[in-house]
């Protein structure tokens, strides 16, 4: 009995363990200065080994741009055209942190730049804030659809409340460069009201970019 | 704020968000990576496999039934392409054989662990099998229940439990012979 006791040890000092083997072992311990004594040597070990590993450092950022490199040449998926706005959305949002949310941009680090460049270049040449085309396909969605890239440092409720205040439907996404393709009205809008409505987006603390791809 | 569970991330992924896959990776990267370079002890390898393990990941997220962890899956996942690379750079060996020769030649970690006894500790846990290496990270650092090393190793829990038990005893002997007499084994 002692000795399967004190094979758990180690599970005691991560907590791995059911709620009765672990007070089993406690009172085991309570009850034995030796079995308590080689605890504390489980206890160095486990603190030694997470620093061990702690100090073997991080992947670089070649691995995720190879990884998602590898997944874009992968057959396309058939996904759902359109994504609800409210508890779905906002679920999935919730779990990214600032922090993280820039972490998922910066994976895809290489290709937001270039696709900013890109992005950025379409607006120098045309002068405008909006109503410039962008190198992605032509749209077969409904109504009018603008491609939007949200503020890393946004949060979760600010994007939902954001999408809802102004009636604002993710069709698909995110692209390479964490950008989302959203559709900013039913009805295909004329060339003043998108830039209206893009100009309106544009002012919101919420998102980084608007661009229209029509 | 509540973070959306693994689970609800893969089945996005099964699904094609790429978002989903960023957020899983960005969240487990750095620990299968750990996982991963313990065991074949090559950085460059272990980010290879990094990236051959999450491709699975995005491969098969529609067959992953949630019977275990997501993590515990992926470490999995991970433990079975590093032992294939591992086995087919050492072919001369037989598998078990690979599995159980403690590591006596200097690894990078050892040039910077010989000043004190924590130092020594960690140094020795470099210098243990990989069959060693593999149980204590898996318990000490990713803190995998019994059942959890049983599902990612392939063996019954009684035997993770021996495993253990037999890899903390050779830590001991390890430390032993470098002057450290911890009392026991």
């Amino acid at each position: 009995m002692k000795d399967e006791i004190e094979k758990l040890l180690p599970w005691h000092a991560v907590d791995a363990l059911s709620r009765a083997e672990a007070r089993q072992i406690q009172e085991a311990l309570a009850n034995d200065p030796e079995l308590a004594r080689r605890f504390e040597m489980v206890r160095d070990e486990y603190g030694e080994n997470v620093l061990l590993n702690e100090s073997l450092g991080a992947p670089s950022g070649q691995a995720a741009q190879k990884l998602f490199a590898k997944i874009n040449a992968e057959p396309v998926r058939n996904k759902p055209l359109s994504l609800q706005l409210g508890t779905r959305f906002s679920d999935f949002l919730a779990s990214f942190s600032p922090r993280t949310l820039a972490w998922s941009a910066g994976a895809a680090a290489l290709a937001i730049v270039l696709q900013a460049g890109v992005i950025g270049g379409f607006l120098i040449k045309t002068g405008g804030t909006a109503g410039f085309e962008t190198a992605s396909a032509p749209s077969s969605d409904t109504g009018t659809v603008a491609l939007i890239r949200f503020a890393p440092q946004a949060s979760a409720s600010d994007i939902t409340q954001f999408l809802d205040d102004n009636k604002l439907q993710i069709v698909t996404g995110p692209m390479p460069g964490g950008i989302y393709r959203v559709r900013i009205s039913a009805t295909k809008l004329s060339k003043d009201d998108l830039a209206a409505a893009v100009r309106k987006l544009e002012g919101n603390k919420v998102v980084s970019l608007v661009a229209t791809s029509q | 704020m509540q973070a959306t569970s693994d689970e609800a991330l893969i089945a996005r992924i099964a699904g094609g968000d790429q978002l989903a896959m960023q957020v899983l990776f960005g969240r487990h990267q750095v620990r299968v990576y750990r996982f991963i370079l313990r065991l074949v002890r090559n950085p460059a390898t272990a980010e290879e496999l990094l990236s051959e393990v999450f491709l699975e990941v995005w491969r098969q997220a529609a067959k992953f039934e949630g019977r275990s962890a997501v993590t515990t899956w992926m470490l999995g996942m991970a433990r079975l392409m590093a032992l294939s690379t591992f086995r087919h750079r050492e072919e001369q060996l037989d598998e078990g054989a690979a599995e159980q020769i403690e590591d006596r030649s200097d690894t990078p970690e050892i040039d910077l662990a010989k000043r004190d006894k924590a130092a020594v500790m960690r140094e020795c846990m470099t210098r243990l099998s990989a069959e060693h290496r593999e149980i204590i990270d898996l318990v000490y650092y990713h803190e995998k229940s019994v059942r959890e090393c049983s599902d990612i190793i392939g063996i019954p829990e009684a035997t993770v439990k021996t495993r253990m038990f037999y890899a903390r005893q050779k830590l001991g002997e390890l430390l032993k012979e470098r002057g450290i007499d911890r009392g026991w084994p």
